[in-house]
């Protein structure tokens, strides 16, 4: 495996050179805000003087109605349609006004999504269709059943500890499905080379989406009991007024802690690893034998990164998972 | 700033594909896998459950095997000494009953013998008195013819008897 980073830090440093190397500095925030952030086409690699381009479909509702292309019509900002992506934000807008048109767009994080969805759904339905196939009492999993019974079972274990025998399989579906897709998609993430690459969990739009799931989950299903703790708790009458408020607040504040939490690690994870590669290059012009050695260093300290990345990958989708069940546990809990 | 600002384009493909994604999963995935998997812990802790079942009956008949052996054994001795009882018990019996016909036989033939021997001596009584009764006639015959007084005896012997005989 660890070959394997090696071999994935290889490919993602050495088609590289090209640009920095004709350009006298290095544009370090420009290269690490290119690979964490969203953009309408997906820059797969740049071999000599080519770039290896995925342009993907813009979609948008602008004040002159739907507008469906490809991102090429826009390329070093030109404009189509009377549209162009603001050099600033990154973003496209209108030309005449410079508003934000609605923006659907098949981006590069909507495609990463898809196609991290696409093979979720692919190696989940593969297993059931094992388990479907099989005698579960007569033959242990075998390949990809193998492979992913205990990471559900896993999910399924802590959901029946946290939310209790009664009813943990209700929550189950939803436990596994946080934890996979987020496991899949941050180690997607850490994979520096096409389909993987896109920085999705380290992106808040994403991590939302997750933690309101657990927010209306938790809300939505809560017992008679849950919502009497937090509108009218056992306490000091002097206290009564007061707790509902912090109760609330700390309702809302669960999925924000819940969403800031796994974007600001995978991000803080990806920019990490990019600074390691960027010393690479920002040493470049002060000759051979300082960048041979901070190359040594900055690729150690890269593989040190990844390795630790894989792990931060796993936890932080376990710690998602683990705290969407406890909150659930809590919403579910009975009166003594 | 860029990266805290939830972009509507993501949140709304997000929403959308993760919708699908999840409903998909939990109709046609995850329960499917952990159902199984749950029947197959149930199934193993039963299985192990009844193997302790097993164990401790397999205990339990074993020990009832022991005793019934032990029993058996027991009740083997048990008709063995009856039977040598029983052995003993037809000999004396037969013995006792032996030597009673003996005794008896012995005491029929007893009897027999005395009788016979009786009869014996009451023919040989007779006979004697027969041969005596001869003698003396031959014995008188000699005596008489001698002499008068004699033949006067009998004579009168004679009368006597006829005249007791007449009275009688």
């Amino acid at each position: 495996m660890i070959l394997a980073w090696l071999i994935s830090l290889l490919l993602f440093a050495s088609p590289a050179p090209a640009e920095p190397v004709q350009e006298e500095s290095v544009d370090v925030a420009g290269i690490i805000f290119e690979h964490i952030g969203d953009e309408y086409e997906w820059h797969l690699l740049t071999w000599g003087d080519k770039h290896v381009v995925l342009h993907l479909p813009v979609i948008v509702h602008s004040s002159t109605g739907w507008h469906v292309f490809s991102s090429k019509r826009l390329e070093h900002g030109e404009s189509y349609e009377g549209l162009k992506i603001d050099p600033e934000k990154g973003k496209i807008v209108e030309v005449d006004s410079g508003k934000r048109p609605f923006d659907i767009s098949i981006t590069k994080n909507v495609l990463a999504l898809m196609m991290s969805s696409a093979l979720l759904l692919l190696v989940i339905l593969l297993t059931a269709r094992w388990y479907r196939k099989h005698d579960v009492l007569n033959e242990s999993p075998t390949g990809i059943a193998a492979l992913m019974e205990p990471l559900v079972m896993m999910v399924h274990d802590m959901a029946r500890e946290n939310i209790g025998e009664e009813d943990y399989r209700r929550y189950s579906p939803f436990l596994c499905m946080a934890f996979l897709f987020i496991l899949f998609n941050n180690f997607l993430g850490i994979m520096p080379f096409f389909p993987g690459g896109a920085n999705l969990t380290g992106n808040i739009a994403i991590t939302l989406v997750l933690a309101l799931c657990t927010f209306f989950t938790v809300n939505l299903t809560g017992t008679k009991h849950y919502y009497k703790e937090i509108f009218n708790p056992d306490v000091p009458v002097f206290l009564k007024p007061i707790m509902p408020v912090i109760e609330v607040f700390s309702a809302f504040m669960k999925p924000v802690s819940l969403t800031i939490r796994l974007f600001a690690n995978m991000l803080a994870g990806h920019i990490m690893i990019l600074c390691m590669v960027c010393i690479i290059f920002i040493m470049a012009k002060y000759g051979a034998v300082l960048t041979g050695s901070m190359t040594v260093v900055s690729v150690l300290f890269g593989m040190f990164l990844d390795a630790l990345e894989c792990l931060v990958a796993f936890i932080q989708a376990y710690v998602f998972t683990m705290l969407s069940s406890i909150y659930i546990g809590l919403a579910r809990a009975h009166g003594e | 700033m860029n990266l805290i600002t939830p972009d509507t384009g993501l949140l709304f493909w997000m929403v959308v594909i993760f919708g699908l994604v999840f409903f998909l999963l939990w109709k046609f995935g995850f329960p499917v896998i952990t159902d199984m998997v749950d029947k197959r812990n149930s199934t193993i802790e039963k299985s192990l459950k009844d193997a302790h079942e097993i164990e401790a009956r397999m205990g339990q008949m074993v020990e009832e095997h022991a005793r019934m052996l032990d029993e058996a054994r027991k009740e083997q001795a048990q008709i063995l000494r009856d039977a040598t009882d029983t052995r003993n018990k037809i000999l004396a019996e037969a013995k006792e009953q032996a030597r009673a016909e003996a005794d008896k036989i012995l005491a029929e033939a007893r009897t027999e013998i005395a009788a016979e021997k009786e009869a014996a001596l009451r023919d040989v009584r007779k006979e004697v008195a027969v041969l005596s009764v001869s003698i003396a006639e031959k014995i008188l015959q000699k005596e008489l013819a001698k002499d008068q007084e004699q033949r006067d005896y009998i004579d009168r012997m004679v009368d006597e008897t006829v005249r007791e005989e007449a009275h009688s």
